[in-house]
């Protein structure tokens, strides 16, 4: 644990200290958007990793609280900060419904994942039709920078509500991790039947995790939107948040604390330095990208982090398991 | 303790568990013995919430139980263990028992003490941090043991720990078992190691084609021929019975 503490103390002291130095416009971006899917893939691995529920439509809760977001803020004129109470509200909700509706039904494995990516399609096709949303024209919202309105002119202020934002996640699955609700979800990923038999309501637990996931997701929201001014059916409920979501989890580590955040500097280092640099090439990156997913999951499948581990564990620096120390 | 009455199970045409009675009194170690297919790991997930049961009743320390949610019925104390050992293969040994002891023990830090305890209990003190994967058969039989012991409960359904074993490690797993019924928790078990039937149960209940043929104690059972002829097929206890008859007399 000593050791811990101060490798983080030290990260957090850099990562407080990046804007001061990193003038660049394109790197304080690239670092807002890594803890940006950093704490987008955190909300997906409480319900991914721990409880070893495949959501395959993030997007779905993300949307959601990206559009609760706009429409509250354009048709109320609600503060964003208020705003971010109702989106993460209205994230956990569509968790709330879709994880009924699938774990009412024991739909598990690629079934749920099915399920949850047909219940962002759903969304993805309303929003395009539906008046309030405007349709597939999108929402533009009003811009008026300071920090009590959640908008920014440069880019540190988003890096650094970004960063909160990535802490807070961070905070959230560590607790989880060292809980007894923690445990318990890990036992109905691991084996639903013998977790039930040992006293673990294992719908509840299920549907608590989706819950969560949902609220922090649609919160996730909220901070899109202040980014980037701007919000239409394709970002909202597009495969690709649910596809980055699931992405960085993976690549990082499922079911540890800072797997997704990890896997999200990794996949973005990768993603958009071989844009910049072979610019002239263009797609290749997307190549790169699919390369770096397929070893990683040949040979890493417990991600970066469970690698690390196997060879900390292999070296003989004892284990690394933090659950097992107590 | 528990109190089973008529119960019943169909799978489709065929009736796995048939109008079956028990009672298992406080403090005993009764088992459930019985030809493969008789219907005994069927007639524990209906007594464990596992399956529901087409008629009958199971009523648990005088609360009728019949139906309640799995995790409900171990709450109150009544919890079983699978035939085929269900591990949480990426966990630890020790968090595998500490999801048992969150049963009682809210804190993180209380539970995996417990399961420490308990796995000393069971004598897998020294594979508490390994990963319930790289366990030996013997190992998750044991870790199954322990898992349902950190709950404390008040009964407990064992469902063939000691398949598969050697026979020391079945002896190990009859004074595990031993102790954890002095210890004041009630057992019932299914096994087909007799042997370990014979030593440990006070009281043995004889399974076959889903209904009860025989009730009593060990020794009587061993005896019974309606349960010989179960095991062995029909006429043979009195094909036994003739070979013992002219056994002593070559004997003299």
């Amino acid at each position: 644990m000593g050791r811990n503490a101060v490798v983080g103390a030290l990260a957090l002291g850099l990562a407080l200290a990046v804007p001061l130095i990193v003038q660049s416009g394109f790197w304080l971006n690239l670092l807002t958007l890594m803890l940006f899917f950093g704490y987008l893939g955190g909300s997906w691995n409480i319900l991914g990793g721990y409880a070893g529920q495949f959501s395959f439509g993030h997007a779905a809760f993300f949307g959601t609280g990206a559009y609760v977001t706009a429409i509250l803020q354009l048709s109320l004129g609600l503060n964003p900060w208020v705003t971010m109470l109702f989106a993460a509200a209205g994230g956990a909700s569509v968790g709330l419904v879709t994880g009924f509706l699938s774990f009412r039904y024991g739909l598990r494995g690629s079934y749920f994942a099915l399920i949850t990516l047909a219940f962002s399609e759903v969304l993805r096709v309303l929003a395009t039709t539906a008046k309030i949303t405007n349709g597939g024209q999108g929402l533009v919202i009003p811009l008026r920078t300071g920090l009590g309105n959640f908008q920014f002119a440069g880019k540190a202020g988003y890096y650094y509500v970004a960063l909160a934002m990535t802490l807070i996640s961070l905070a959230a699955a560590w607790c989880i991790e060292h809980s007894r609700f923690g445990a318990r979800l890990m036992a109905v990923r691991e084996n639903e039947d013998a977790a039930e038999a040992l006293g673990v309501n294992a719908f509840g637990h299920k549907l608590a995790a989706i819950t969560i996931s949902g609220m922090m997701a649609g919160a996730g929201g909220t901070f899109y939107v202040q980014m980037f001014f701007y919000v239409d059916p394709a970002i909202a409920y597009g495969p690709a948040m649910s596809v980055e979501s699931l992405l960085v989890s993976i690549i990082g580590g499922m079911g540890t604390v800072a797997g997704p955040l990890l896997g999200s500097i990794v996949l973005h280092l990768v993603g958009d330095l071989t844009r910049k640099v072979l610019a002239n090439a263009p797609g290749i990156s997307l190549v790169l990208y699919g390369v770096l997913l397929i070893l990683i999951l040949r040979y890493l499948p417990n991600g970066l982090i469970g690698g690390a581990r196997a060879l900390a564990g292999r070296v003989g620096l004892g284990t690394a398991r933090s659950g097992s120390t107590g | 303790m528990l109190r089973v009455s008529g119960l019943s199970k169909s799978f489709g045409g065929l009736r796995a568990v048939d109008g079956v009675s028990l009672q298992v009194d406080e403090g005993r170690i009764v088992a459930l013995i019985g030809p493969n297919g008789a219907g005994k790991t069927t007639l524990f997930a209906m007594i464990s919430g596992f399956l529901r049961p087409d008629g009958g009743t199971v009523a648990f320390l005088g609360v009728d139980i019949t139906g309640l949610a799995r995790h409900r019925i171990c709450d109150l104390g009544l919890v079983r263990t699978f035939q085929l050992v269900q591990p949480f293969a990426g966990l630890t040994v020790r968090e595998n028992i500490a999801i048992g002891a969150h049963v009682r023990l809210a804190r993180r830090r209380d539970a995996l003490a417990r399961a420490a305890e308990v796995a000393q209990r069971v004598h897998l003190a020294r594979q508490l941090d390994e990963p319930a994967a790289r366990l030996t058969v013997a190992g998750r039989k044991r870790l199954e043991l322990a898992r349902a012991l950190a709950t404390q409960p008040k009964l407990l359904l064992l469902d063939e720990v000691m398949a598969g074993l050697t026979p020391t490690e079945t002896e190990e797993v009859v004074q595990i078992v031993r102790a954890i019924r002095d210890s004041g928790v009630t057992v019932l078990l299914i096994e087909h190691v007799m042997q370990a039937v014979m030593r440990l149960s006070e009281q043995v209940y004889v399974l076959s084609d889903g209904q009860i043929i025989a009730e009593g104690r060990p020794a009587d059972i061993a005896a019974d021929p309606k349960v010989i002829e179960a095991y062995l097929g029909r006429g043979a206890a009195a094909r036994m019975a003739a070979a013992a008859g002219t056994e002593p007399a070559r004997g003299r």
